[in-house]
């Protein structure tokens, strides 16, 4: 009794509070257009003859309901639509859209107030400019507020005052807004005629010179946005490539299964975010990623020290039966992940990472690209660290250098090797863990990549990893660079092409390792 | 009967050299035994027949499958071999086809094309079935297209597909151009879909998309839609960086009444979604409208940055039919009674709808023919009509397609599709579109197959 008695309070008091946003959401805009809540008689007779069959009467009673209307109205015109044929629903759409986007201009939720704005510019009447005007006065977000002065202003341009048209033509160059462009084309095009008033060319002058404004601001900005996504493929490629550049070109091992152990850290990575869909409250869901990090990598190691005790141990310096042998592994294991995950698993991608930021106008760069360029240098700068700087590294480009020398001196180069295959194992598994961010979790997922790790590596110089690092970088600009004149089809073939013929020049790659172990 | 047989004599001194001359006694018994002998023989050979042909009405029906169940397609194929399986268990739980139950040939040409073609002459020759249902992608499918017309065997194959296609020993049971991406630019283009007038053409390098967009642009050009509001754009298979692309919708779609068409295939769906809600574009500006996005694809990925997007198909699982409630709960218990992956969660789409209805309609044609011969069965297909899950559909009078209905779906937030634009009654299947190849026509009841228009 008591606690049922509770429940009811605090239901009610959610209740109250609601009414009071859903208040606070319509009311304020309502406020200014009508007082009372009700519909005058005028609008009470237009919602009827919205219905009428008579396109004169209906198109009266639309214009009527925009110009007039409130976001009360919307419940009513709900109700109408539910019921509606096909024909009234898209004579009624407008209205709605148009009182909904108005309310939705105050909404507490940033994106949905600027997707509000974007679409009265869009489709709105010129009725909505004091609105966004009255909006964007408020607004605190920098790029919600030019989305709402580029609305009003774009609908100031479709308008048919001249003067109030030129203004806005100048503004719009001004913002260097892309979504004025087609409208000006379209006013530079009507003053270009022949029969164009003097009104009009001049109007078509001023919106030629805000369209060359707003293209030579474009060239900036795909410039920009060009060099961030060679910048992006490139630290994905590396992070793909430092694990082989330790296994492959420090090690000499071609391990054919490289691929499946970046599928083994993406798949430790779903394992955890079930985990925590599971056996947690749903507010810590967004850092499972986080702590899947830690997995990816044991798991992927872990995987890496049992292939190289069972299969590569046997097989050091037999390249063609290690290729083979890991060959076979990587097949059993994409049928195993196939048969017990299924074929596709879906990550959801904790919410910080999601979207991105508009840093200018046009200039768009997603969060989880931002992480994985970060992510890629501070493997670069641990990997360097633990190389260079540690004693396991000094340990580790002993036994490279000259094997037996290093034995001789007490290095046991047994448990080097086995450590670091398992180390490059698991920077495999981060770069599994990593691209959960961009691509899919499947068996396959392997196989996607590991012909492109393999082209960084080779091109950079077995055995360097500055190599890789310089030859990722070079890859990833080249690829950005040259996918918008010739498509992802030939920008991927010239790539290939390109390092074919640069391995022809210098087959041991950017870097070549000199010295007694080049022989060697 | 003649019991002196010089025959039976022959053998009999042949039997016997030199040893002993059989007496006129010896030699009548011995020619009434053997001949008593051979009559039993003979009695007993055609009992023999009799039961073994009497045998082989029983015996079971052989029906074969062609579809990966590994490589790389394995992710769609599964789902048709598992419902085919379905339909043949309903059917022999119901007594079977003629009296006779149907058994299941599964074989796995593992996403290889050589393979496909020689899993086919497998079926075909060696096991002799008498349908096979099977292949997904169109390469599989003209792969496999010489062995069925070579050695006149029937296949079903129930994805959509490009079209340009008429061959006697296929039925489509999928879609063709002019009853998914046809209506689907047409919906788009309405007042309804939201009037669009620039079209970003972006699919996969293959077949099915090239040639479904140069039958869009062609229609797109003489609805009057000018050439600098197409863009046409291809990706490798398994492309898995959508930078640059997005940042051309992005340019592309600015000052809006943009739309992408997206054929994009596999496993590059979600890096494009991914990549296009990230970089800040919304289903409201720009809708993306796929072709190769089902239930089964969603099933695997992560919906957020899907939703509001479109798909055109001809059933959703979401359809509001009984027969398809009926459906969905058979196909889950199915998947869950036989241990398949994922169990009751698996979720059913167009393809496997249209896999599905093509066993039943194969079983009505061959109960009307009331042979499995190939030839009288397809007589018997032409214009069979089946109460699909989706609704009633019917296969063409004369070329081997199915008229279907069209429905334009939105992804919801689960997965599943809100349907938001149907078409009146069904759309007739036309192989040869009317905007790329106005001058042909398929019919194999008055023409043989491809034929011109007069």
């Amino acid at each position: 009794m008591d606690e049922s008695h509770h429940r009811m309070k605090s239901l009610i008091g959610i209740g109250v509070i609601a009414a009071c946003l859903w208040w606070c959401a319509t009311g304020s805009v309502a406020a200014e257009a009508q007082a009372n809540m009700s519909p005058s008689p005028q609008l009470e007779q237009a919602l009827v003859d919205v219905s009428s069959e008579q396109e004169g009467t209906r198109e009266q009673a639309v214009r009527l309901l925009i110009e007039q209307g409130d976001a009360s109205l919307l419940p009513r015109l709900e109700e109408l639509r539910a019921n509606a044929d096909r024909s009234l629903r898209m004579a009624i759409k407008p209205v709605i859209d148009t009182w909904r986007n108005r309310a939705n201009l105050v909404s507490p939720d940033a994106d949905t107030r600027r997707t509000a704005a974007t679409d009265l510019g869009m489709y709105g009447r010129p009725a909505a400019i004091p609105w966004l005007q009255a909006a964007a006065a408020k607004e605190s977000h920098r790029w919600v507020r030019y989305a709402m002065e580029e609305s009003a202003l774009l609908l100031q341009l479709a308008s048919d005052n001249p003067a109030g048209q030129e203004q806005a033509a100048a503004k719009l160059g001004d913002m260097r807004s892309q979504n004025a462009a087609p409208a000006l084309q379209a006013l530079v095009q009507a003053g270009g005629g022949e029969s164009a008033t003097g009104e009009q060319k001049a109007l078509a002058h001023g919106a030629a010179a805000a369209i060359e404004r707003i293209e030579s601001w474009n060239v900036w900005s795909s410039t920009i946005e060009t060099l961030f996504r060679g910048i992006s493929l490139s630290s994905i490629l590396l992070i793909m490539s430092l694990g082989l550049a330790i296994v492959f070109g420090l090690m000499g091992v071609i391990n054919m299964a490289h691929g499946e152990l970046m599928m083994i850290g993406a798949y430790a990575t779903f394992v955890v975010q079930e985990c925590f869909k599971l056996y947690f409250p749903e507010s810590w869901f967004d850092s499972y990623y986080l702590a899947a990090l830690p997995a990816a990598f044991l798991a992927a190691a872990l995987f890496g020290l049992i292939l190289e005790a069972t299969v590569i141990r046997f097989l050091y310096g037999r390249p063609l039966e290690t290729m083979l042998a890991t060959w076979g592994v990587s097949l059993i294991l994409i049928q195993a992940a196939r048969m017990y995950f299924g074929d596709l698993t879906a990550i959801t991608a904790p919410s910080w990472l999601n979207g991105g930021a508009q840093v200018l106008v046009g200039v768009f760069l997603p969060f989880n690209r931002l992480f994985i360029i970060g992510l890629s240098i501070l493997s670069v700068i641990g990997i360097y660290a633990l190389l260079f700087r540690s004693s396991i590294g000094l340990r580790v480009r002993a036994v490279t250098q000259n094997r037996s020398m290093s034995a001789c001196l007490g290095i046991p180069t047994r448990k080097v090797d086995a450590y670091t295959f398992a180390f490059g194992s698991g920077l495999a598994g981060i770069a599994g863990w990593a691209l959960t961010l961009v691509g899919n979790v499947e068996p396959g997922l392997g196989q996607n990549y590991i012909v492109d790790s393999f082209m960084v590596v080779v091109t950079g110089g077995v055995g360097k990893l500055a190599g890789t690092i310089i030859a990722s970088l070079g890859i990833g600009g080249l690829n950005k660079l040259m996918e918008p004149s010739l498509g992802a089809v030939y920008g991927k073939v010239l790539i290939l092409v390109l390092v074919i013929l640069f391995l022809q020049r210098r087959p041991s790659g950017l870097f070549a390792v000199k010295g007694r172990h080049a022989e060697g | 009967m003649n019991t002196q047989k010089p025959h039976g004599d022959e053998i009999q001194s042949s039997m016997t050299p030199n040893d002993h001359v059989p007496s006129r006694r010896d030699f009548l018994v011995q020619s009434s035994r053997t001949v008593a002998g051979l009559g039993i023989a003979a009695v007993l050979g055609n009992l023999g027949t009799w039961a073994l042909s009497w045998g082989a009405d029983n015996e079971p029906i052989k029906v074969g499958v062609l579809h990966s169940l590994s490589g790389t397609m394995a992710i769609s194929e599964v789902s048709l071999k598992d419902v085919v399986s379905m339909a043949v268990q309903e059917i022999n739980a119901k007594g079977g086809v003629l009296g006779r139950q149907l058994k299941l040939v599964v074989v796995d040409p593992a996403a290889n094309w050589d393979l496909f073609a020689e899993k086919a002459k497998q079926l075909l020759v060696q096991e002799k079935v008498a349908v096979v249902f099977g292949c997904w992608t169109s390469v599989s499918r003209k792969s496999v297209l010489p062995i069925f017309e070579e050695h006149n065997g029937l296949l079903f194959y129930p994805v959509q597909y490009e079209g340009e296609e008429c061959s006697k020993n296929v039925f489509y049971t999928g879609a063709a151009v002019n009853q998914q991406a046809v209506p689907a630019v047409e919906y788009l283009m309405s007042k309804e879909g939201g009037s669009y007038k620039k079209f970003y053409l972006l699919g996969t390098d293959y077949v099915y998309p090239k040639t479904t967009n140069k039958i869009l642009r062609a229609m797109l050009l003489a609805k009057k839609v000018p050439a600098a509001n197409i863009m046409e754009e291809y990706t490798p298979f398994h492309h898995q960086d959508y930078q640059t692309i997005v940042g051309k919708i992005k340019k592309f779609a600015a000052g809006g009444g943009a739309c992408v068409i997206s054929t994009i295939n596999g496993d590059s769906n979600v890096p494009f979604y991914k990549e296009f809600a990230n970089q800040g574009l919304r289903a409201e500006d720009a809708p993306i409208m796929a072709f190769s996005v089902a239930e089964d694809e969603l099933r695997g990925m992560d919906k957020t940055a899907l939703v509001g997007h479109l798909a055109a198909w001809n059933y959703y699982q979401s359809v509001d039919t009984p027969q398809n409630k009926q459906f969905v709960a058979n196909f889950k218990a199915y998947c869950k009674k036989n241990n398949l992956p994922d169990g009751d969660k698996r979720v059913t789409d167009d393809p496997i709808e249209a896999a599905y209805f093509g066993v039943h309609v194969w079983k009505q044609a061959v109960e009307k023919a009331g042979t499995t011969e190939v030839n009288a069965v397809r007589k018997a297909v032409y214009g069979q009509k089946f109460l699909a899950p989706g609704g009633e559909i019917m296969m063409d009078e004369a070329n081997q397609h199915t008229n279907k209905p069209v429905l334009i779906g939105e992804i919801l937030k689960d997965g599943q599709f809100k349907v938001v634009w149907r078409s009146k009654g069904l759309v007739k299947p036309e192989p040869w579109s009317e905007y790329t190849n106005p001058d042909k026509g398929c019919d194999w009841v008055n023409h043989q197959g491809t034929y011109k228009k007069a």
